[in-house]
């Protein structure tokens, strides 16, 4: 068990992404370092253009190339080297060891096979089960993630929303994946049903001691489900930490930014505070840090030099130029909070 | 006033217009058949418009010179000559004349009838769009030499009813496609956007529907106006198409029907003609419809 | 007396299926006071787009009436109603879909002013287009852009400026900001709210995204399957949310703060079909607090509970010492 704790089922070291088209290089991911450990889940946050799903893309090699060219110095699951590894090797291991769950649970499904087909298919290439023990065990999931095992015999388009994510999450979790990446998988469910959702994948992992990515753009589900946070602005993690970390100690001045643009439930007049601007286009970044033109607490030292991620107390970590120039340096959020 | 001159004059110097043809021309680019395609339309086209400055019709087309007939391809004649001693080259590039001018104009019908009727079914729906449906099944049903057989038989052999013929015939593949692009864009919520604003239903499929099937159609275009040449030509073989001595090329292949054994080059030029013709048409169409994709995009 | 500027009244709208009449807006009742905001909330499928575009007669009600500045326009004419598009407008949720591709931005928000014969002259015009193109924080340079080489925010601007073009005096707004990232999200709703002081307006807020509509409407209507379940002032909503759909829905939305303990109101099972529904709480099955006796007898009747705040459940209404 305690050999389990330090086990770090997810390293990547130095992450760049940049697709080469015929508009201009387009640099999606730019020298991300990320760490998961055992039965950990962290919050990969940012809004759309980010990176994200990029990266998440990146982990499972599932990026397009061309265009796209993806360089690291490290890309380890559970240990092994994911980088040079052959196309069958490569099979092996998603869907085994680290599972995705896309973001739109409708086109996520093949409309022509059954769920329980769906589902045995990952068991049937991983496990090696013959196709009846397959079914069997789609049943099994189907039962888990609250689905009456009769309906396996059902297609995709005989359930609703909500439901067909909880198929994907069973087609995920059916071989017991390490690590599971969940790119956005509520954000086209409704509330209630995105509570639901959560719920259950909160006790699935904790039942299978699955490691997760939880990419969003929310940080109320983020709050609700994560460990950890990383907070991605232009391709670049810009402040990670604990939960605890970075929403306690808010330290970097987008994320922030993210919290003042929700609507504030306890001062309902407050008119919201956007970021004004827009996030840079990833073709043509400009030289310093990438958020200095929309900061409000930029200077002129923060356009020269793009600020790299420094450690400021326990795993908390933040790339601000601000920070490094004045260790007094503090944003408001911090202020209020203390 | 003068502040709105003023005004007229900023907005106008503002922001240049980017129009889509350079995006679509862009993804042509790439797309090595279609220039294939698009250069040899253009060589064609060249050919067919400076044809009466090179040859004279009298003399070089129909002009008949027994003692030169039936002579295989030399230098003089790169085609060859036929049975009534006409150099087939210059027979071919004239001809290219009646083939193109059959082709578009075909099109050019069956698309103003086709796309009206065609959009017209898919925004209004109900009973006049199944009517329009089933008739337009039933045309298809037609092979369209049959169909273009009786327009002519009907009306008389002539170029203008040649066209007509081809035009009726190839109008059902226009409603279908006119029909489906209306039905996708009909439910956009920018055609609801003109609703709200007061437009009124005719308006909205002139102004909003239509440029926005324009591509698809284009394409359709493009395509038959390679059907519509080999329906001319089969025409024009069978005797119910240009009158003779006209040099179209459907004739001269049924002219050379007589010596396909012993003088093959009579029938294989116009052939050749025919082929590369429409296959020029064929290759811009199918790159056209790569280059209007939005899904294929980037 | 309130200036009422529309009221709503057993307003219901059915469509056809195959499977047999689907109830989307089941007799709906509402009035909207001038300069007001009313946010219509609720999941998918609840019926509030479609409560939206029968308002503005985009859709054709099945029956009821809508009262819009003291006339009932759901008997009007087409070309009488033409006249009063003037004075409502919409904005749509996706700022991808429900713009002219082929059209630029001047062409775009030009379009009302040209169509409904508002300003005569090419240059009057587009003064006015650049004049609304400031008022919603659209820069100049992008006059002859068209919708694709913009981003979703900038899209949005063009959506508002096209239906302010008209000067209405009620505005739809149907999942404005939905589509939009977070931070735009912010900008976009802080214009409009701004518009509305500046112009006056009333606005419908049509969201299912319950934290934005607390921060921007005065009142607050519930929807569940085609039917109001609960109405009352914003504050009121949140403190004190009695329908136990509210309730389920408050509880639902995941709050960004550390230590938040929810206590989540469960509900059974998935949203029942709105296809021919029984005449009983449409809520019924999914409720934890269902009490078979009371609810499922009759069809339930909002009822104000107290000053300004309506709930449709039998079972409170009970509780609270209300006769059935």
């Amino acid at each position: 068990m305690d050999k389990n704790e330090e086990r770090d089922i997810l390293r990547i070291e130095n992450l760049n992404v940049r697709f080469e088209t015929e508009d201009g290089v387009v640099h999606a991911v730019n020298g991300i370092d990320m760490k998961l450990g055992y039965r950990k889940t962290l919050g990969l946050v940012g809004e759309t253009g980010a990176g994200k799903t990029t990266t998440a893309l990146a982990m499972l090699r599932l990026v397009p190339n061309p265009p796209g060219v993806v360089e690291c110095d490290r890309l380890e699951i559970d240990g092994q080297d994911v980088r040079g590894m052959s196309a069958s090797k490569l099979e092996q291991v998603r869907g085994k060891e680290i599972s995705m769950i896309f973001q739109d649970p409708m086109t996520a499904l093949n409309p022509v096979f059954t769920v329980g087909e769906q589902i045995a298919e990952s068991i049937e290439i991983h496990e090696h089960l013959s196709k009846e023990k397959a079914l069997e065990k789609a049943g099994d999931m189907l039962e888990l993630v609250g689905i009456p095992r009769q309906r396996a015999n059902e297609y995709p388009h005989q359930f609703s929303g909500g439901m067909k994510q909880r198929v994907v999450i069973a087609i995920a979790l059916a071989c017991n994946p390490k690590l599971l990446i969940a790119d956005e998988p509520t954000t086209a469910l409704d509330v209630t049903i995105q509570a639901q959702v959560l719920e259950l994948m909160n006790e699935l992992k904790e039942k299978y001691d699955t490691s997760m990515i939880m990419i969003t753009h929310d940080l109320g589900i983020v709050a609700e489900v994560c460990d950890d946070v990383a907070v991605m602005y232009a391709g670049r993690i810009v402040e990670q930490g604990s939960l605890e970390e970075v929403y306690g100690k808010t330290m970097h001045p987008y994320t922030e930014g993210l919290f003042n643009s929700l609507p504030n439930i306890k001062n309902r007049q407050a008119m919201l505070k956007p970021i004004h601007g827009l996030m840079p286009d990833p073709t043509n970044l400009p030289e310093g840090c990438a958020f200095a033109p929309r900061c409000n607490y930029a200077t002129e030292e923060c356009k020269k030099a793009c600020p790299a991620l420094r450690n400021v107390g326990g795993t908390h970590m933040v790339a601000c130029v601000r920070y490094e120039k004045d260790p007094n340096f503090m944003i408001d959020r911090r202020k209020q909070n203390g | 006033m003068a502040d709105s001159k003023e005004m007229q004059l900023r907005a106008s110097k503002l922001y240049k217009k980017r129009s889509s043809f350079e995006m679509v021309w862009r993804q042509l680019r790439r797309n090595k058949g279609a220039l294939l395609g698009l250069a040899l339309l253009i060589i064609i086209i060249i050919g067919a418009l400076i044809a009466p400055i090179v040859y004279d019709y009298d003399t070089d087309v129909i002009g008949m010179n027994v003692r030169e007939r039936m002579q295989w391809p030399s230098a003089r004649h790169i085609c060859g000559t036929d049975d009534l001693g006409r150099d087939i080259f210059a027979r071919i590039v004239y001809g290219a004349r009646y083939s193109l001018a059959v082709g578009f104009v075909a099109v050019i019908i069956a698309l103003i009838i086709g796309t009206a009727l065609g959009a017209a079914a898919g925004y209004i729906g109900g009973v006049f769009e199944n009517i329009v449906m089933r008739v337009c099944d039933i045309f298809s049903s037609i092979p369209s030499v049959l169909m273009a057989i009786a327009v002519v038989s009907a009306l008389g052999k002539s170029t203008a009813n040649l066209m007509l013929a081809v035009g009726i015939a190839s109008t059902a593949p226009f409603v279908r496609v006119a029909r489906a692009a209306v039905l996708v864009v009909r439910g956009e919520e920018y055609v609801e956007a003109a609703r709200a604003i007061g437009q009124p239903d005719w308006k909205i499929v002139i102004v909003h529907i239509l440029p926005n099937c324009l591509s698809q159609i284009i394409v359709q275009a493009t395509l038959r106006v390679g059907s519509a040449i080999i329906s001319a030509a089969q025409l024009s073989f069978l005797g119910l198409g240009v009158p003779a001595p006209a040099p179209e090329w459907g004739s001269m292949l049924s002219s050379g029907r007589l010596y396909i054994r012993d003088y093959s080059y009579m029938t294989l030029f116009p052939g050749i003609a025919i082929m590369i013709t429409v296959l020029s048409l064929n290759l811009l169409g199918d790159g056209l419809r790569d280059a209007l994709d939005p899904k294929l995009k980037r | 007396m309130a200036d009422n500027i529309l009221e709503v009244k057993h307003l219901k709208k059915y469509f056809k299926t195959s499977r047999g009449m689907l109830h989307a807006v089941d007799d709906i009742n509402f009035t909207l006071e001038r300069g007001k905001t009313l946010g219509l909330v609720g999941e998918s499928g609840c019926g509030k787009s479609t409560t939206g575009r029968v308002i503005l007669r985009l859709l054709e009600p099945t029956d009821g009436e809508i009262i819009f500045e003291g006339k009932d326009i759901s008997k009007l004419s087409k070309s009488e109603m033409r006249h009063m598009r003037k004075d409502m407008q919409i904005i749509f949720q996706d700022p991808f879909s429900s713009l002219d591709p082929k059209k630029t931005v001047s062409q775009i928000i030009a379009e009302p002013i040209i169509e409904n014969k508002i300003i005569k002259g090419k240059l009057a015009r587009e003064e006015r287009v650049l004049e609304l193109m400031d008022t919603v924080g659209l820069a100049e340079r992008y006059i002859n852009t068209y919708p694709h080489e913009l981003d979703g925010g900038r899209r949005q601007r063009i959506g508002i400026a096209r239906a302010l073009a008209m000067e209405p005096n009620l505005i739809i707004c149907d999942e404005p900001v939905s589509a939009l990232d977070v931070s735009i999200q912010a900008q976009i709703l802080n214009l409009l709210k701004d518009l509305q002081k500046k112009l006056g307006l009333t606005y419908i807020f049509i969201t299912h995204d319950l934290s934005v509509v607390n921060h921007f409407s005065d009142d607050i209507a519930v929807m569940y399957l085609g039917q109001i379940v609960e109405k009352a002032p914003a504050e009121e909503l949140f403190d004190n949310p009695v329908h136990p759909y509210t309730q389920a829905l408050l509880s639902a939305i995941p709050i960004p703060e550390l230590g938040h303990q929810r206590q989540r109101v469960q509900l059974k099972g998935e949203i029942t079909s709105p296809i021919e529904p029984p005449a009983e709480c449409r809520f019924a099955k999914r409720c934890l607090m269902c009490n078979e006796e009371v609810c499922k007898k009759t069809v339930p009747q909002l009822i104000e509970i107290s000053p300004n705040h309506f709930v449709a459940c039998p079972l409170k209404q009970k509780d609270l010492g209300f006769n059935v």
